[in-house]
């Protein structure tokens, strides 16, 4: 069933047998979520659960008594340290807050009650972290449900609405300040919904629940969309259709003059908004591609229209032809390097809809129906691209992928791939992990597949405490002269005695066959013979995605030594080891 | 109108996933298993939201079993 596309009505009705569906499926992420409550939280779990086994995760939950948040953070944290949470999600509202200002407050006063309130919080975020290593997930407030002072409460500081929209402020800044804390916006859930839909107080006298199902829906499913994140499994491709979902009419029959976009009339308008909200998403790293039915060159006519706003150069790939969509997306699935779970699929036909999602099980294909005034609303309201940090490297992607068909021009060129290789002027950093680097390292090692020798997926904190003991992990960053690839491979050996075991190996397939894995081979070979390493063990445990790199360490020149049904294992002798790699730059850090 | 019973009892059926659940006017908490608080919640919100009414603060305790809420839901549709 499609997830994506269903109502809240129906979800509450088929909560339980989805739920049992679900369960049975392979390959789950086992993930374990303590979720912190200032009021009943079994509704907000139960549709968090089913929202995640749709996404790939089989979760298993602890959760506080009632109003016991603070109590099982500070004062008892080792139930919560007994559970071993991935993730520990602090829910309260307004009903929680305490240090609302009284009437009498003076604006010289305010912020110690403000500091009061997030000092509450600090202390329960400093607990948890000093109990267990996990991410931590913190929801700001929602605006009080009455305005006691008027328009006046958003001005007075003895207003709750000035108190709240202060306090939140304040989280926001704790949130950035500290790399474990993310913080959930559910002010903004809550003023998209509208007060009046998002808490029932009958709801909270009868039963303490803070919010009403919409409400709790509205959390669970900005929820998911963090943990989706913190695993990296955002989505990072919006597929899109043309005719009466870029632009109004069919260019192929009302020719490129005639087709709705600018700002002539409000049906032209309202698809050069939505065009304009494609365009900002391109440019914080989501790629655009086009999958219409159209002539190639009909279908490219549309963007030199001159008041379209997206552009040919805008889009990663561009598939209009008369085949099938399914077909198409996964020609640009393969060209673009990513899976199929990372696309979004707009299309204002149903039935296009309807044959993609059915043939390519793992791409949303939200129900956007035909008004393309909705669409922007309605991808909003999926949560599909959460970002977790506004990394330099999402705002250059876009770019990268641009410069890669360059690259491919440029390779017909030469005689010799050496000579191809020399001709890109490849330089790279290559150093143990900085915590300047953590959140992408951590992201690349949770999204990648395909050049990924043992699919281990760790967290920030599993890396982070990893490192500090006995571990050597380096990240590889590649420069060419087409633009910067970012921070693309990661390696993470762990030392006993004499010898490395490499845990982790991996590279973003945008660099493959760069001689980037010889680079990085280089370079753990010679931190490893600085810390007294004699031999460097190879793993490499086969999945559905990685069978491109089941023979990586025989190309490294690793020697077989054992294999089993799920890992097999090679060595390679270091003591006289010599660097290998003869096209790629290596870049010294300045500064250490 | 006349006959909620049959369009309620597959409500519970979903919610509980039972599918051969039977409901009838005299069914409550303590005949139908798996019906605790938690689920009692389930069942109102998903009532609620399918025939479009709201149940008033007070108004459920007074209930004695399925037959009450039915006239309940009656009167309220009736009423709209």
């Amino acid at each position: 069933m499609n997830l994506d596309a269903l109502p809240i009505e129906k979800l509450l009705l088929k909560r339980k047998s989805l739920r049992r569906e679900l369960l049975s499926g392979s390959n789950l992420h086992d993930l374990r979520i303590a979720v912190l409550g200032g009021s009943t939280t079994n509704e907000l779990v139960d549709l968090l659960e089913v929202l995640l086994l749709n996404s790939g995760f089989r979760p298993t939950f602890y959760q506080s008594e009632y109003n016991r948040y603070y109590e099982d953070a500070v004062l008892e944290p080792q139930l919560i340290a007994n559970f071993r949470p991935d993730l520990t999600y602090i829910h309260t509202t307004a009903v929680n807050i305490q240090s609302y200002p009284p009437l009498t407050c003076t604006e010289a006063e305010l912020p110690g009650h403000v500091t009061a309130e997030t000092e509450r919080f600090r202390r329960i975020w400093q607990s948890i972290q000093q109990h267990v290593d996990c991410q931590i997930v913190q929801n700001n407030f929602e605006l009080p449900a009455n305005a006691i002072l008027g328009n006046l409460d958003a001005v007075s500081p003895a207003g709750r609405t000035r108190f709240t929209n202060e306090l939140n402020l304040a989280l926001a800044c704790a949130a950035r300040e500290n790399p474990r804390l993310i913080l959930q916006d559910i002010q903004g859930l809550a003023t998209r919904l509208g007060l009046e839909k998002w808490t029932d107080p009958n709801r909270w006298f009868s039963y303490k629940l803070a919010t009403t199902i919409d409400g709790s829906f509205a959390i669970a499913c900005s929820l998911a969309s963090i943990v989706r994140a913190v695993y990296g499994k955002s989505r990072k491709c919006l597929v899109l259709d043309l005719d009466n979902t870029l632009w109004g009419g069919v260019i192929g029959d009302d020719g490129p003059d005639k087709i709705q976009i600018g700002r002539e009339t409000a049906i032209a308008e309202a698809y050069t908004d939505f065009q304009e909200y494609c365009l900002s998403m391109q440019k914080r790293g989501i790629l655009l591609a086009v999958c219409s039915k159209n002539n190639d060159a009909t279908a490219k006519q549309g963007f030199e229209h001159p008041d379209s706003v997206l552009k040919l150069e805008h889009f990663s790939a561009f598939k209009a032809n008369w085949e099938p969509k399914h077909e198409n997306i996964l020609a640009i699935a393969k060209e673009l390097n990513l899976g199929v779970d990372s696309f979004v699929f707009v299309d204002d036909n149903p039935a296009e809809r309807v044959i993609v999602e059915a043939q390519i099980p793992g791409v949303a294909v939200p129900d956007v129906g035909t008004d393309v005034s909705r669409f922007a609303a309605i991808l909003e309201a999926g949560r599909f691209f959460e970002p977790i940090s506004l990394a330099e490297d999402d705002l250059q992607r876009a770019k990268q992928y641009e410069a890669n068909s360059q690259r491919a021009d440029a390779e017909k060129k030469f005689a010799n791939y050496d000579e191809y290789l020399d001709s890109l002027e490849m330089t790279a950093e290559i150093e143990p992990f900085r915590p300047v680097y953590m959140d992408r390292i951590v992201q690349l090692t949770n999204k990648t597949n395909q050049f990924n020798l043992t699919t281990r997926r760790y967290t920030l904190a599993e890396l982070e405490s990893a490192i500090a003991n006995n571990h050597i992990g380096i990240y590889g960053k590649l420069t060419d002269r087409f633009g910067d690839n970012g921070l693309v491979s990661v390696i993470l050996g762990r030392i006993e005695n004499v010898d490395l075991h490499l845990d982790l190996w991996l590279m973003s397939c945008r660099v493959l066959k760069r001689d980037m894995e010889l680079a990085m081979l280089d370079r753990i070979a010679e931190l490893g013979r600085r810390a007294g390493v004699h031999t460097l063990y190879g793993y490499y445990r086969p999945t559905a995605k990685n069978g491109l790199v089941s023979d990586h360490y025989t190309k490294m020149g690793f020697t077989l030594c054992s294999h089993d049904s799920e890992t097999v294992t090679w060595w390679l002798d270091i003591r006289n080891y010599r660097a290998r790699n003869n096209h790629i730059k290596l870049m010294e850090l300045s500064n250490g | 109108m006349d006959n909620l019973l049959p369009e309620v009892q597959d409500i519970f059926r979903d919610i509980f996933d039972q599918p051969n659940l039977v409901i009838t006017r005299a069914s409550n908490a303590s005949t139908v298993d798996d019906w605790d608080s938690l689920a009692h919640i389930n069942l109102i919100t998903a009532i609620e939201k399918h025939y479009k009414i709201k149940f008033a603060l007070g108004e459920l305790q007074e209930l004695k079993n399925v037959g009450e809420m039915l006239n309940l839901m009656q009167a309220k549709l009736a009423a709209k």
